[in-house]
């Protein structure tokens, strides 16, 4: 499942529904994004997405996991609008019977969606605004997932 | 045709959305963004480092050198930067 949403989210409280009347889950990883100060350099963050298009991708990433390993469940919540340092911004759940899949799919969810979701930061602080570059190390996590026919497409 | 500018893309070209007819030389991603850079200082702007801007048609990520034929919507954004 997928939600893009401004409220915060409660880990606890999604990890228990995730699991609500199932007996066949034995590992629970769950990734949790927030908002990181630079030394009071960042006074706030503002996440601006493509309303439409960031569900589609966030739907497709998430059935590409679930295609490549055998998971009882997923969950990914990205949050949108203005947050303040240490505030959550993503979470990402899955849910298998042992750890290895829900280990190995909480990652490359986390990879596909730093470089395909379409989500762009701004930071603002005491010397202005500015909007964040995206990251050469996130492209190379997205691209060691990548299989012979993504890199025809 | 429906078009989206979104983060600096949209900054630049001080406009969200619009819809326009584009002129039937241009076929892709490529050409559209070099006609877009025809429309005035604002786009000029945003559309010089064409090359780093991403594209997606109809809510799916594309390459540079997409065709247009049977889009609905067209957008253009920075490299994301999301999570």
């Amino acid at each position: 499942m997928i939600r893009v949403q401004q409220e915060d989210f409660d880990i606890g409280v999604e990890i228990a529904a995730l699991k609500a009347g199932r007996t066949d889950i034995g590992a629970v990883v769950a990734f949790l994004g927030t908002v990181r100060d630079q030394d009071g350099a960042i006074a706030a963050l503002t996440l601006e997405h493509y309303p439409g298009m960031t569900e589609r991708e966030l739907g497709r990433i998430e059935a590409e996991a679930q295609a490549r390993w055998t998971l009882q469940a997923s969950l990914i919540v990205h949050r949108v609008g203005t947050l303040r340092p240490s505030d959550n911004i993503v979470l990402v759940l899955t849910a298998s019977a042992h750890r290895e899949a829900a280990f190995a799919a909480a990652e490359f969810l986390m990879d596909y969606l730093k470089t395909r979701a379409p989500f762009w930061k701004r930071e603002s602080g005491p010397d202005g605004s500015r909007w964040v570059e995206a990251n050469a190390k996130d492209d190379a996590a997205g691209g060691r997932w990548r299989t012979s026919k993504d890199a025809a497409e | 045709m429906r078009l989206l500018y979104f983060a600096w893309v949209k900054e630049k070209t001080g406009i969200g959305a619009e819809d326009i007819d584009i002129p039937a030389s241009v076929t892709t991603v490529a050409e559209l963004m070099a006609w877009l850079k025809t429309r005035g200082p604002e786009f000029e702007h945003a559309f010089a480092r064409s090359e780093v801007i991403r594209a997606a048609i109809d809510q799916s990520h594309v390459r540079h050198d997409a065709h247009l034929a049977g889009a609905r919507e067209i957008a253009f954004f920075p490299p994301v930067t999301g999570g």
